[in-house]
């Protein structure tokens, strides 16, 4: 008999955040590699523009909150959501159930950490 | 076939359920010219040195599918590898992994050939067009959305390269869901909605993990890791659309 492809998973939510994530840092990473590896040891940034008072207060603004949250928390469901399938690649088989929880809760956990701390600034 | 003057040597995994428990590997020393194929070497065997040696093949130019083998671990048609590209060998040979093996090469297919019906591989009509209408038109770009995917000739090599087909039999699995798009993609198909269960399901294009073995060793260029991962914004589309109900996978 014919198998049957049913139901419908509902892994497209996690991709969707994996998708994003993957996305975010494909954008961020370069540009931060640029500015805090590269410009900054070679003093091509303006005097104190990286200092903690200045990044805080970047943070802080309304904007800075709307830009850092998304780009932080997205990366942790990118990066959960791959360590979940390569699971596999490391013989784990078994109580996919289990470790399904423990990724995506600990992702859940660190977005839910870096509203609160974002909130606090 | 052209004999020519150069040998190589095949090592051959043999399986005859009649007689063995284990599969068993035999070496056979072959004659070949530029121009032989591993599938000339096997006809070869099985003319001169061992008429009992078991394999699948038809046309002999890569396109009726039936040839394929694992050729040094590689899924690969055995009429479209050359012997001069691994002298001075030996060779080895053996079924296409992921399939249970019936006898010495030949593979049980029923993996694939069971689900196929499912993909829904033809033109579904709301209304069948009268003869009268007229030929479908299509525009060469409508043609070519769906140019590569229905290159496939049902080969296989791919579910041997896959190796989440290879933990997990009932991923639909590379070739299957190319199809599926194949057909989604033609301009003169409406059958979306009956395709998307397959697409939409965890053994759908959910057990891909974009490994892209698959498009790697496809004689076709049908490329079908990109297709299931084309297929994944699909999913994910009709998985938040059906809300709105523009989505076309349905209720569930
Ligand atoms: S997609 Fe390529 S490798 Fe897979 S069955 Fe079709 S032709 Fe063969
Ligand atoms: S014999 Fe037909 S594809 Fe090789």
């Amino acid at each position: 008999m014919a198998k049957q492809y049913k139901p419908r998973s509902h892994e497209p939510v996690v991709w969707l955040l994996f998708a994003a994530g993957g996305m975010a840092a494909a954008m961020l990473m370069p540009a931060l590699v640029l500015i805090t590896g590269i410009a900054a040891p070679l003093g091509l940034l303006a005097e104190d523009s990286l200092n903690y008072e200045r990044v805080i207060g970047m943070l802080g603004s309304p904007v800075g909150k709307l830009v850092a949250f998304p780009f932080i928390s997205l990366l942790f469901w990118h990066a959960m959501h791959r360590i979940f399938h390569g699971l596999h690649d490391l013989g784990i088989h078994a109580g996919l159930g289990y470790y399904r929880v423990l990724c995506y809760g600990f992702a859940l956990l660190a977005t839910l950490l870096t509203a609160g701390i974002l909130f606090l600034i | 076939m052209n004999r020519g003057n150069r040998q190589i040597d095949i090592l051959i995994s043999r399986y005859d359920p009649e007689r063995d428990d284990q599969p068993r590997t035999e070496r056979y020393t072959v004659p070949y010219a530029h121009d032989s194929s591993v599938l000339d070497a096997l006809l070869y065997i099985k003319d001169h040195l061992d008429g009992s040696l078991s394999f699948r093949w038809s046309c002999r130019m890569a396109i009726c599918g039936s040839c394929g083998k694992m050729i040094n671990g590689v899924p690969s048609l055995s009429c479209k590898t050359f012997l001069r590209d691994y002298a001075p060998g030996p060779l080895y040979i053996e079924a296409l992994h992921h399939f249970p093996v019936i006898k010495d090469l030949v593979v049980d297919q029923a993996g694939f050939f069971d689900k196929l019906p499912e993909s829904r591989p033809w033109l579904i009509r709301d209304q069948e067009r009268a003869l009268a209408d007229g030929p479908h038109r299509q525009s060469p770009r409508q043609r070519a959305r769906f140019a590569s995917t229905s290159a496939c000739i049902n080969c296989l090599l791919c579910y041997a390269a896959c190796p989440q087909y290879g933990m997990k039999p009932d991923f639909a699995g590379p070739a299957l869901l190319a199809l599926v798009e194949r057909y989604n993609a033609d301009s003169r198909d409406q059958g979306k909605a009956e395709r998307m269960p397959m697409i939409n399901a965890e053994d759908g294009v959910w057990s891909c993990t974009l490994v892209g073995n698959c498009s790697a060793v496809c004689p076709k260029d049908v490329d079908p890791a990109a297709a299931i991962n084309r297929n994944k914004l699909e999913s994910a589309k009709d998985y938040f659309l059906r809300f709105l109900k523009i989505g076309s996978g349905g209720a569930e």
